[in-house]
């Protein structure tokens, strides 16, 4: 998992994830779960072409802006014990 | 906040809060005519000798009682349903907060642009400093900067819970495996207070929200002293 540290943007500018169309309602669950998959199958397929996952940051600060961090914990957990559900 | 002896809403700190309160006086004063005129009516009706037994047919007042509370609910639905949609407006937030409900205590989240994670726990009665509120003080309050919208996630660790702050105008359930989204954007500085709204066993009247909305420059300092 890459560091948020990394990311940070200079100081005075400031950056959240913008209005997604995707979900556009109240219930944001799926706009978080997707950008991690999204971010997950991004690195994995980056890597098997042997080119560069910077243009996956857009994807790791979507979700790690969006996602509570008990979750994100927990299927980085999943991930690491093979046992996690989404497809990667 | 409330204060002792209020009786109506808390001054409105939010734009969508102005507008709730607007209306909330204009469905008010509709349901006190109302409540006048029919407590008059029956007062007239208590009172008088004369009687009339013969009525057949009285299309005249029939057309009347319908056509008039016809013209009152969408006089009160018009309203309303503009705040409503006003609500869902798409506006760019310019920061993201997360806030998960635990039993019993809310901890939040800053994960932009720095990995901030605090609890916020009442502070009990016998530790309160003099002047402090009872039941609302928390020992580390939510930092925010105002006039600034606000994505605020709001989401559960165990059961449901639910996050209010009555002079923002904002109420959003917590509920466990959903992130529940609304917008925050204060109009001024200020302490803004708030409890839980869903009941969640027995320490529920016991975790409050407190706001404290600051200058963007402050915030900016604050955020930079805290990462």
């Amino acid at each position: 998992m890459l560091d948020v540290e990394a990311q940070k943007p200079p100081n005075g500018k400031w950056w959240t994830p913008p209005f997604d169309p995707r979900f556009p309602n109240q219930n944001q669950t799926r706009n978080c779960y997707q950008n991690f998959l999204d971010y997950h199958r991004c690195v994995k397929t980056m890597s098997r072409r042997g080119k560069s996952t910077q243009p996956c940051e857009y994807y790791f600060r979507v979700y790690y802006s969006l996602c509570p961090i008990s979750w994100v914990n927990r299927w980085n957990e999943q991930i690491r014990n093979g046992t996690f559900a989404g497809k990667i | 906040m409330a204060h002792p002896l209020q009786l109506g809403l808390q001054d409105a700190s939010s734009p969508i809060m102005e507008e709730l309160l607007y209306f909330h006086d204009h469905a008010l004063m509709i349901v006190f005519l109302i409540s006048s005129l029919v407590l008059y009516t029956i007062s007239l009706m208590l009172t008088t000798k004369l009687m009339h037994t013969s009525t057949m047919n009285a299309q005249m007042v029939e057309t009347m009682w319908t056509i008039l509370p016809a013209a009152i609910l969408t006089s009160i639905a018009l309203p309303s349903l503009r705040i409503l949609y006003m609500t869902d407006e798409i506006n760019n937030p310019l920061l993201t907060i997360k806030t998960m409900g635990h039993q019993w205590y809310w901890s939040y989240e800053y994960t932009d642009y720095m990995d901030l994670n605090f609890d916020s726990y009442m502070i009990p009665t016998l530790d309160l400093k003099p002047g402090e509120l009872r039941l609302l003080e928390v020992d580390n309050r939510t930092v925010l900067p105002m006039e600034t919208p606000i994505r605020m996630l709001i989401s559960s660790e165990d059961v449901l819970h639910s996050w209010a702050v009555p002079s923002l105008g904002l109420k959003t359930d917590a509920i466990p495996g959903r992130l529940n989204q609304t917008t925050l954007s204060a109009t001024r500085p200020g302490l803004f207070y708030g409890q839980c709204s869903e009941i969640c066993g027995s320490n529920h009247s016991f975790m409050p929200i407190v706001l404290e909305l600051i200058p963007l420059k402050h915030f900016e300092t604050w955020s930079a002293l805290t990462s």
